[in-house]
């Protein structure tokens, strides 16, 4: 697996960026990831990361958007204006999470 | 006293469970009984081939009745909702059941109420979905008049029961229109919320070559919010606009409204189950098999199918007082046709995506894994037979339920950019 450096320390992902480890995540390292793929985390952003933070470590999956919308209570529409064209993706790559299953 | 062994749904997974368990669990001790809706049992496959004159009406439904064995019960009854707690099923008509086990096998269906204008003025008129009876014939009159303009086929979002009935009926149309000399006036497009033609890299890299060979145009990344009726358009959440004439869409999927009614439910009326027993996450003596429950797998009768052969023996085990020792990995396979007579067919788990190969023997096959041949088609078709006359009633099909890696080659594709 790759390591690679990250708000200034060495963090573990996989061939796409994504964390591996979910633990070494930090809101310092949400903001570094937000920043290279482009965004600046304003708090409609933190809003949606810290649900999928806290959903994973209930439920150990990562949120769809419709989870994000119906428990978490953000609309999809928004969750596309924050997070541009891909927000499933885009999201757990900045929470430090694996993608959503896209299951097969 | 009986014990009572109660199942929610006969059809894939229901029919399967009880079949094999009747065998299994002697008459004196335990009682089993199923509830249907209804009393008609669809094979669902056969639905992607009722828009093109493939199959006909009476060839894909029988009685459930007549698939189930001697000495189960059948009922006949909407279930309101499940008491989990007390260990009872309540009936829309106010019959109660008690249950020592409950097996929810409810499947999923499809919802084009989830979607607004879906089912508007043009449901049925010029938007169809094919997994539906009604669905499925009122489009092969569609498409009989369809002469010319831009046919979309469309998914609005994933989990769908079968994930690659959306990319067959597309090869199927293509070649259909092909036949009939009509290609050159009909423009065709794939509109999915996935970033290609699949979910697995090595299957979305093929299959999305395959699309693009047939000058199939894939709108990607597409999660439609509504369809506006006026214009015949889908519009996405992020605005972008894909016009239609004729519009063929998978309409969201989920779980049955009981399971959501009892609280036993995700956000799309799944139950939440661990993934390698089927073994509800609430309740110890409740499960989910089929496609009613959370797990991370196709929606299909193969996930059923492999998955009920584990369940079975687990479940044998718990009744003895024993751990439950088999441990389902998510293995299914399924047949894809492409038209012209041919098909594919892929192989794959919760951890190993569909790659090339051969199946179910290594090298000797006979059937070409991620591959176009003759073969899997006439395999695909086959398998009706093997449906309703092997798969249902329980008897064994040489297929091991686990996964091999056997005869295939290792993944080479490429992470792409985000």
């Amino acid at each position: 697996m790759p390591v690679t450096t990250l708000a200034g320390r060495p963090i573990q992902v996989n061939d796409e960026g994504f964390l591996t480890d979910p633990t070494e995540w930090d809101e310092d390292l949400g903001t570094a990831l937000a920043s290279a793929i482009g965004i600046t985390l304003s708090d409609e952003h933190w809003k949606a990361i810290h649900f999928l933070r806290d959903d994973f470590a209930e439920k150990g999956e990562t949120a769809t958007l419709r989870r994000i919308s119906t428990k978490g209570g953000i609309p999809v529409k928004q969750l596309f204006a924050l997070f541009p064209q891909k927000p499933a993706k885009k999201m757990a790559y900045v929470a430090g999470l694996p993608k959503p299953h896209g299951c097969v | 006293m009986k014990r009572q062994l109660l199942v929610l749904g006969a059809g894939t997974a229901g029919t399967m469970i009880v079949n094999k368990l009747r065998r299994k669990l002697p008459a004196g001790e335990w009682d089993i009984t199923v509830v249907d809706r209804d009393d008609v049992h669809p094979y669902q496959p056969g639905y992607l081939f009722l828009p093109f004159g493939t199959y006909t009406p009476d060839q894909i439904t029988r009685p459930r009745r007549d698939q189930l064995p001697k000495g189960v019960d059948f009922v006949i009854g909407d279930v309101d909702r499940v008491d989990a707690a007390a260990n009872i099923v309540t009936l829309a008509d106010g019959r109660s059941l008690a249950y020592d086990y409950l097996v929810i096998a409810s499947g999923t269906s499809p919802r084009p109420d989830q979607t607004p204008g879906m089912l508007g003025a043009e449901w049925r008129r010029s938007i169809f979905d094919f997994y539906t009876f009604e669905g499925a014939k009122t489009l092969a009159t569609a498409l009989e008049g369809f002469d010319h303009g831009r046919l979309v086929v469309h998914i609005t979002d994933m989990p769908i029961k079968c994930p690659v009935a959306p990319l067959e009926f597309t090869f199927l149309a293509e070649a259909w229109l092909r036949g009939k000399g009509l290609r050159d006036r009909v423009e065709i497009v794939y509109v999915t919320p996935l970033p290609g033609a699949f979910t697995k890299p090595v299957a979305s890299e093929h299959l999305g070559a395959m699309l693009e060979e047939r000058k199939i145009h894939v709108e990607s990344d597409f999660l439609v919010e509504h369809i506006d009726v006026e214009t015949k358009t889908l519009v996405s959440y992020d605005e972008r606009e894909v016009p239609f004439d004729l519009l063929v869409t998978v309409p969201l999927n989920m779980g049955a409204d009981f399971v959501e009614r009892s609280g036993l439910g995700d956000e799309l009326n799944y139950v939440p189950v661990d993934k390698h027993t089927l073994q509800s996450k609430a309740f110890a003596n409740v499960f989910a098999v089929g496609d009613s429950s959370d797990i991370p797998t196709s929606k299909a009768g193969s996930v059923a199918h492999f998955s009920v052969e584990v369940f079975v023996d687990n479940f044998l085990q718990l009744i003895d007082g024993k751990p439950m020792t088999g441990s389902f990995d998510g293995h299914a396979n399924c047949f894809i046709e492409s038209g012209d007579g041919k098909g594919l067919l892929i192989d794959f788990n919760y951890d190993i995506e569909p790659l090339t190969g051969t199946y179910p023997l290594p090298v000797a096959g006979p059937l070409a894994l991620l591959k176009e041949t003759r073969r899997n088609h006439l395999g695909k078709l086959a398998f009706r037979w093997i449906y309703w006359n092997v798969l249902l009633p329980g008897r064994p099909l040489p297929l091991p339920a686990h996964m091999s890696m056997l005869g295939k080659t290792a993944a080479t594709t490429h992470p792409k950019e985000m």
